[in-house]
Formats: C-alpha cells, structure tokens, sequence
C-alpha cells in the first residue's frame, strides 16, 4: 500500500467513530500494535523529547526502506505513532520525505501536532523525516 | 501545617448566582458542558471586570500622568484608584507600597535583580523552598550565579509540606527568603507566618509569593509582616499581563530602579538623572491602565462576596473533592490530605496511567484540568513522577463539578487501564 492508500484508509476507518472516547479508545487499542522498540535501542540516544510524554523511535534501513520500531511512556501518544509509522514504515527514503501526512488533521488530532501540545507527536514526525532526508542523501552519495 | 488559618461561619455564598457573573461557564466543549478546573493556571473573569476595562476603553482612555487635558486627569484618577484598591484589599499601610508589574514573575525578578544587585555577595545564600514555581527559582539563580551567591532550598516532606525542624539552621548566612505562600503544585497553604517571623528574628527580608493565596485566602501584609508580595491579576478574577509587587516602604526606597525609562524618572539631563519617588520608581513606561482598573474591579467584585466567605465555600468543596477522589480505585492524591493544609488545588496521580493521557480523555469529555509538572520540576522529581493531573478550583465551581471530574476519571481510566 502507498502512503497515500494508507493515509486514506487510516481516515476512512476513523469515518467510523462519532463519539471521542470511542475514537480514543480505538486510538489506545492501535498503540498495542505498534512495532516495539528493542528494548537495547531504548535509550537516551534514541528519545525523542516532548515535554509531557517521552517517545523512543529507531530506523532500520533494509532493500532501500526504512523500518521504525518505536515506544512511548504515554497511551494516547504510543497509539498515534503507531498510526504514523504505520503510514511511514517500509518505503523508501524518498517517499517518506515527500509525504505529506494529512491524516492526522483528517481524524480530527490536529492538535496533536501542535508544537504546544508538546506530547513528543510532532517531533517524532520530524524526526522520522530527518531520517528519510538523512538516508536519500547517503544512497544518492553511495550512487555517485 | 499553616498558621492557625479560620474558616469563616456565617453567610453562604449562591455558587449558582455566582457562576452567572461570568459567562465563559456557559461553554459547550466537544458537546459537554465545560467543567473548567484550570483556575491555577489562570481564573475566569466576571462580568465586572470585563465592564469596567471596556467603560475605560469606551470613555476615558488617555495616558496617564502625563496630560495636562481633562481626559488624562479622569484616567489617572481611575488608574490610582485601582492601585488603592490593591492597597487595601492586602491591607498595606501605604498605597505607594503596591507597584505595578506584569505579573508575579515580574515581581519576583525585579526584586531578584534589584535587591541582589545591592544587597547580595559572594557566598552568601537565597533561600527557597522544594515546592516553588520556576518563576520563583530561575530569578534568583540567575541573580546568584551573577553574585557568585548560592540558593539553599527548604525540604519538603511526603505529605507535601515544608521541614522547617532546622530552620534557624537553614537561615545562616542567608541574606533574602523567597517562598509561596500557597504551591501551585500541590495546594498546600505554608506557615508564611511562622517562617517570616523566624527570619526577621536574625534580620533576614521575606519575599512572599501569593500568586496562588490571594484568591483563596485573606492576605494581609502588615499582619503577616511581610517585605515583599507578589501575586498576578489573571489569577485573582483580573485581567492578564498586569501583576503587583508589594513591598514595604523602606525596602522600596532601599532598591536601585528596576528598569530605566519615562514617569519613573524626576529629572533627566546627560550628566545626572533622579528618580522619582515610590510607586512610580518602578514603573518605567505607560502603565497598563486598563489592566490596573480591570484589577480594581475585580477586587470589588470579590470583597463583595468576601474572601473570607469564599475561603469557607472553597473549603467545604475541598473537603468533598478529597473525599470523592478518594473514592477512585487507585487514585493517588500528591501532597496533604487534610483540607485545612491546601487551597485551591488538587494534584493526583491514578494507577501507572500517564498523567498526559488522563488530561487527554478528559478534555474530551469537556473537563479542562492540567498536566504535566506544572513549572514545579523540583516538586515532581521529589516525589519521582513525571507529573500530576491538577484539577483547580476558583468560588464558582461547584460539587456536581467535582462529581464530573471523577465520574470522567473512571471513565478514563477504564479505557486507559
Ligand atoms: C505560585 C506561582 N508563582 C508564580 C507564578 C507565575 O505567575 P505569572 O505567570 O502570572 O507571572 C504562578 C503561576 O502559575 C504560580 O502559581
């Protein structure tokens, strides 16, 4: 499936739930399908900050794609990644820093992504394509 | 455990009269009604409040002390009778004690910087407690580490109150004592008395930080024998971005100036500069006068009720938001159990949920509380936790509130568990 696919079937599901807790409670539920972190990459090096919850997320670069393996101290947060890297995870470098991620705002959780909300989301988001930007540039070198 | 504090007998105050005065209560949040327990951060204003700073705005707006015009005069007058207001609502015994600042973090800071640039040198201590906001921290490390002074801190215990078994001991060598009067972290009320008076007994000045006390409690300054108060209007039912430093008259006049500009100056020429007497030695620049007035009103508003009713009511309700969340399997409630010891604020913990995720759920059932470590790392790591869920309350809010609260916190927790 392409980002896009993805991201279209992320919203289509979320159609779904009218009433908040409903949408959380499914939310928390795709937080336990998130690709765990080893537990050798949970470390200082590999956290993210955000001022309330803490994120830990590590690349794997396989075939030309990125795997991300990730975790999170709070619920909520641990479920949105797990939405993000559900998108994001298994595509090219390329692919992942062109990505516009728009389902986040289309499942209502934009203010999520608010640097405010500071729940680690948004900087994870970033970090993922600070990774993606990182090894575009190393294959087009190793290329050269 | 606080100074012999009185709950007041007598008169009940109409929560739901109350509540009408401001109509923000009125809101409608994700299809709930809001239930806004955020009042630490920030009260809402009544009705008022908001009249009094729109009728300057509409009919008097002028700057103040300055014209010789009609308008300026009537500005002036309005602007100063806010000020007196202030003075005698913290019972000052002069009005040119209370100076005008943005808010308590201002306050703190131009104490910090101008008392520390006179009074402080190397080796010699600030003291503070375990339980202050940053703005009551930062200031003064930044004025020590200019020094070469040092911060000494006064533990707290488990039930969130100040050790002060070694308190003469704590005060060697220290040359100012900063400390809230209330925490915003953990509500609890501190013996500002007791610890003001053991400093004065070695000549030490007292800075108190009431930014979580003058809305719940009766402050007075000369009872309390206070050199320095602090506390911010947005807190205290006013508008935001205006804040007031009290400070005793010979203090005041001892301080260098804080900032440098117009109306606090007497006369200015290249070689030689005086300032002007107090208040306005302080107050560099066009003072926010809208601010000072929509202040003013809100004290009338809440002398009218009277702090000591409001004390009364707010207790009664933290007696029955203890004993609610106390119902809640596996709340942990962060700090003093006996109501008498807190004002205001209610800080807890429940299971290993992630105080975020709790804040999170409710928010969507229409609850506004905090999470988080509220400016108060040092509190937070203290306890070893990340952060609380602090829920505030202010005179109108009511039990059914407090029943929503903790009917969404089973709620919450039943999907986060
Ligand atoms: C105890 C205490 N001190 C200081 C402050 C800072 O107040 P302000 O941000 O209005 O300057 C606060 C506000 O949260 C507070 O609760």
């Amino acid at each position: 499936m392409t980002i896009q696919e993805q991201q279209d079937e992320i919203i289509a599901d979320f159609e779904y739930f009218s009433d908040w807790m409903d949408k959380y409670e499914h939310i928390i539920q795709l937080g336990k399908e998130l690709p765990l972190i080893d537990a050798q990459y949970k470390t200082e090096e590999h956290l993210i900050r955000g001022c309330q919850s803490q994120v830990w997320l590590h690349a794997d670069y396989r075939d030309g794609k990125l795997f991300f393996t990730a975790d999170s101290d709070a619920v909520i947060t641990k479920g949105l990644i797990s939405l993000v890297i559900k998108v994001l995870s298994g595509h090219t470098p390329k692919e992942i820093s062109d990505a516009e991620i728009r389902f986040i705002d289309a499942i209502g959780l934009s203010s999520h992504l608010s640097p405010t909300r500071s729940n680690g989301l948004l900087s994870m988001v970033k970090q993922i394509k600070m990774y993606a930007v990182a090894y575009q540039a190393k294959s087009q070198i190793a290329q050269q | 455990m606080p100074d012999s504090l009185t709950i007041a007998e007598g008169r009940k105050l109409d929560i739901q009269k109350i509540r009408k005065d401001f109509p923000i209560l009125e809101t409608t949040v994700y299809g709930h009604p809001l239930v806004y327990l955020d009042n630490a951060a920030t009260t809402q204003k009544p009705k008022a409040v908001l009249k009094a700073m729109d009728d300057y705005y509409v009919t008097i707006n002028s700057n103040v002390h300055r014209g010789v015009h009609h308008l300026s005069q009537v500005a002036t007058d309005a602007y100063e009778a806010g000020r007196k207001k202030i003075a005698a609502y913290i019972n000052s015994r002069h009005t040119h004690e209370v100076i005008f600042t943005r808010g308590t973090t201002e306050s703190i800071n131009l104490v910090a910087a101008c008392f520390g640039k006179k009074f402080l040198a190397a080796g010699d201590y600030i003291l503070v407690s375990a339980m202050e906001h940053h703005s009551n921290i930062v200031p003064w490390q930044m004025i020590a580490e200019e020094k070469a002074a040092k911060v000494r801190v006064i533990p707290i215990d488990e039930k969130g109150e100040l050790i002060l078994d070694n308190l003469e001991k704590l005060l060697e060598g220290v040359k100012i004592v900063a400390f809230n009067y209330v925490s915003n972290a953990l509500g609890t009320i501190n013996p500002a008395k007791t610890i003001i008076d053991a400093a004065h007994r070695q000549g030490i000045p007292v800075l108190l930080d009431a930014a979580q006390a003058v809305q719940h409690l009766t402050v007075d300054v000369q009872d309390l024998d206070v050199d320095f108060l602090a506390f911010s209007s947005h807190k205290l039912y006013g508008p935001t971005g205006l804040g007031v430093l009290y400070g005793k008259e010979e203090w005041l006049n001892k301080l260098p100036p804080y900032q440098g500009g117009g109306e606090m100056i007497k006369t200015v020429s290249f070689e030689k500069t005086t300032y002007n007497d107090l208040p306005y030695k302080f107050e560099a620049g066009t003072p926010d006068m809208a601010g000072a007035i929509g202040l003013g009103a809100a004290i009338d508003y809440v002398q009218q009720l009277g702090i000591e009713q409001i004390h009364a009511a707010e207790h009664e309700l933290m007696v029955y938001a203890l004993d609610t969340l106390a119902g809640i399997d596996g709340l942990r409630l962060i700090g003093a159990t006996d109501a008498r010891h807190r004002a205001g604020v209610v800080s807890f913990l429940v299971g290993n949920i992630h105080p975020f995720d709790l804040g999170e759920l409710l928010d969507k059932q229409g609850i506004a509380v905090r999470t988080g470590h509220h400016c108060a790392q040092p509190i937070m790591d203290r306890y070893c936790i990340p952060g609380t869920v602090r829920a505030s309350m202010a005179v109108y809010t009511t039990p059914e509130e407090i029943d929503r609260l903790a009917a969404g916190i089973r709620k919450a927790a039943k999907l986060l568990g």
